[in-house]
């Protein structure tokens, strides 16, 4: 990687900002950066081709014109193995669209187009011959809005293992789902009513059973588009907690619009504005030091 | 600033503010009347229609009846020929028995006329079904004829010159006689639902004619149901929004207004001329319905389809599913409740068309409930018409009694229709 190299405005600018430091000490506060995140990687546009050898997914050059509109406008970024990585950015920025380019669920709107490259694991997502569905197993999904299927708990968090042949057995579906259970830190809560439709859960519940849904397929990656938005300030905390402990097991990119809860689940940030990816790094330099007037103005809350 | 302005000068609660606000709500009530004025004559309307449908149609479902008891005599009825016996004579003997005594011819005649010419055939039909009871006494009850019908349910009058009614006065003297003696009874008419048509109206029932209409709509639903899913699935969830879906959609909702005689005269074109089916069967009436229900399906289907919250579909394909399996495992099952509701009231639309069977021959005069598709039939609408179309006056209750059969079909098939609406369709 080529650390560093980017160059920025002085982020020491942001001091001079009433807001600046007020949006500093919180991301303090919460001591939120991981110590142990990776060495900082600077995007900005002239970013090198080389990718680190641990990069899960790698965009270059990716544009997303919906009919007329110019959604996303050339992205380049590098998304780490076990490493959750946190997109933030005004209303309207490209972050969903960006998102939903790595599992390719723009395929299923209509007059959307996507230009560039994207790999996972050094494989074209786009290439002719990968099989979309295949590819949505290995890179999950939770969505905005908790959206359980009108099936029980059990089937919801079963339908994935089903569609895609993992389970030969019933024991070892129900392990699956057992296991999926807990790892999304909801199964004491619905072991005895695995029977009961899972849109009789709360939303916090919900969507930790939309999240169990998606890891009982081992993706390899999970896209979370604003997880938390529809949810209360408890439920929003234990997903933040649970996409702690699934970094150990998965790549996590989190669309958030809070920039405490980027601080907190993040290692690394990136910062998109009207379709262009304006600075990733490590969280906490993005938080501390951004190099970009745009990202100083949005972390202190002047826009967005 | 202007609103500043507005506050300082506008005075709330002036008069003329005050008329404003009158002449607004006198709008409101307006407004409201009218649709109370509107919603009130409609069910009026209706009333009007059902009320004069029941008072004409009330009484068909009772028939005049008087109980025979019946010999079997051997001599009439050969055991290895039951069929072919001489019921007639059996039953007007039976018949002639209850009135003692010597009779002219001219009074004789007058006198059996009174009986139903079906009667014999329901002797038949009961000897037949059981040979045993040759050489036995039957009691059975045998309908009178048609204008002793009228006579005895109030509609032909009394005291009108004789010319002016089919009964006569000797007539009148037999019926008094027989009333006297408690032998004229008129119990539900059974015969309305269990048999077929008939030159006589007191032999004459629906069952021909629901059968046929059974038929039909279970041949317009075998057609109709999985085309207009497939159809409709294809449109909602697979076809790209181009010139070519735009026009396909154009279509089908024209398709949806096409006058239904145009079907009649399509099936009657290509399916009985082309294809050379048979003529007034079921299977040609049913095939012909389901143009005309298929775009009923088609749309009911999409807009099923389109109330399926897209975030269903989403989570489906963010795990993978593929377009089938999102479609086959959750869109399909939600919008089936919105699916069979319009299903349910496409076909009821198809039960009380009359136009397109008209056309393919389903008006025939058969005696006869269809064995089968391609046996000929009635349908309920066209069995309306027929009997609308009867000399007899006999035929004019039994017309309204078929079209108040009718509309209880239709009301049965759209309450299951907002059964189904009400109960499974999902709430999100
Ligand atoms: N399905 C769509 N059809 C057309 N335009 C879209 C669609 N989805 C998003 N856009 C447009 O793309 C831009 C980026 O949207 P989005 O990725 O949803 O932003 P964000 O998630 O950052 O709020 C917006 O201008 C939005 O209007
Ligand atoms: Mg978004």
């Amino acid at each position: 990687m080529v650390a560093g190299s980017a160059t920025g405005r002085p982020a020491g600018d942001a001091n001079d900002e009433p807001e600046g430091t007020q949006a500093m000490s919180e991301v303090e506060v919460l001591e939120a950066v991981k110590p142990e995140s990776s060495p900082a990687t600077r995007g900005g546009p002239n970013l090198s081709a080389t990718t680190a050898p641990r990069a899960r997914v790698v965009a270059r050059d990716v544009h997303v014109y919906y009919g007329e509109t110019h959604a996303l406008k050339g992205i380049d970024l590098d998304i780490h193995k076990n490493e959750v990585v946190s997109f933030i950015g005004p209303s309207g920025c490209g972050k969903s669209t960006f998102l939903r380019c790595i599992n390719r669920m723009n395929d299923v709107i209509e007059g959307c187009r996507v230009t560039g490259e994207i790999t996972l694991d050094g494989q074209d997502i786009y290439a002719r011959e990968l099989d979309v569905v295949q590819l949505r197993a290995r890179v999950g999904m939770v969505f905005q809005k908790p959206n359980p299927f009108p099936k029980s708990i059990y089937d919801n968090v079963a339908y994935g293992p089903r569609i895609h042949g993992l389970a030969g057995s019933k024991d070892v579906l129900d392990g699956i789902v057992e296991g999926s259970l807990k790892r999304a830190g909801l199964w004491n809560e619905v072991k005895d009513r695995l029977k009961e439709p899972g849109t009789g859960l709360s939303g916090g519940q919900q969507q930790r059973l939309c999240i169990a849904r998606a890891i009982a397929v081992n993706p390899e990656v999970i896209l979370m588009d604003e997880p938390c938005s529809a949810l209360d300030p408890i439920a929003t905390a234990r997903i933040e907690e649970l996409i702690d402990e699934l970094r150990e097991n998965f790549t996590i990119v989190i669309v958030t619009h809070s920039m405490q809860q980027a601080a907190r689940v993040s290692q690394r940030t990136a910062f998109f504005h009207l379709g262009n990816l304006v600075e990733w790094g490590e969280t906490e330099q993005i938080f501390t030091m951004p190099n970009d007037e745009r990202t100083q103005g949005y972390i202190t809350g002047r826009f967005g | 600033m202007a609103s500043r302005d507005i506050s300082e000068t506008h005075d709330w609660f002036s008069d003329s503010a005050r008329l404003h606000i009158k002449r607004r709500h006198a709008a409101d009530r307006r407004l409201r009347l009218y649709g109370i004025g509107a919603i009130g004559l409609a069910i009026g309307l209706l009333a009007v229609l059902l009320g004069s449908l029941i008072l004409s149609g009330h009484s068909a479902f009772v028939q005049t009846m008087v109980p025979l008891e019946i010999y079997v005599d051997p001599d009439a009825v050969e055991p290895d020929n039951v069929g072919g016996g001489n019921y007639r004579k059996l039953v007007r003997d039976a018949f002639q028995d209850l009135m003692p005594g010597e009779m002219s011819r001219t009074k004789q005649r007058a006198y059996l006329d009174m009986l139903s010419s079906g009667a014999p055939f329901m002797l038949r039909d009961r000897v037949v079904s059981n040979p045993s009871l040759i050489g036995q006494t039957v009691s059975i009850s045998v309908p009178f004829a048609d204008p002793i019908d009228q006579f005895h349910k109030g509609i032909t009058p009394r005291d009108v010159p004789e010319a002016q009614r089919r009964v006569s006065d000797l007539q009148i003297g037999y019926y008094d006689q027989l009333l006297e003696r408690g032998l004229i009874s008129a119990p539900f008419n059974w015969t309305l639902f269990t048999a077929a048509d008939s030159r006589f109206p007191e032999m004459a029932g629906l069952a021909g004619a629901l059968v046929g209409s059974f038929y039909a709509l279970l041949v317009c639903f075998l057609i109709s149901f999985p085309v207009g899913i497939a159809a409709a699935i294809y449109l909602e969830e697979f076809a790209r929004k181009n010139r070519w879906s735009d026009l396909i959609e154009v279509n089908i909702n024209n398709l949806a207004a096409v006058p239904s005689v145009v079907f009649g005269l399509l099936g009657l074109a290509v399916f009985i001329g082309f294809f050379g089916l048979p003529r007034s069967a079921p299977l040609v009436g049913g095939m012909v319905l389901s143009l005309m229900t298929l775009p009923t399906i088609i749309i009911a289907t999409r807009a099923a389809l389109k109330a399926v919250p897209p975030s269903i579909r989403e989570a489906a394909f963010g795990i993978g599913a593929s377009r089938h399996q999102v479609v086959m495992h959750h869109v399909l099952p939600l919008a089936m409740p919105g699916i069979l509701t319009g299903t349910i009231i496409g076909l009821a639309q198809a039960l009380g068309e009359t136009a397109p069977l008209l056309l393919i021959g389903m008006n025939a005069f058969i005696t006869s409930a269809p064995g089968g598709l391609t046996d000929p039939a009635t349908a309920l609408p066209t069995q309306i018409f027929i009997w609308a179309d009867s000399p007899e006056r006999g035929f004019v209750a039994r017309t309204s009694a078929a079209i108040l059969v009718l509309i209880g079909f239709l009301i049965i098939m759209n309450a299951i229709a907002i059964f189904l609406r009400q109960k499974l369709e999902r709430k999100w």
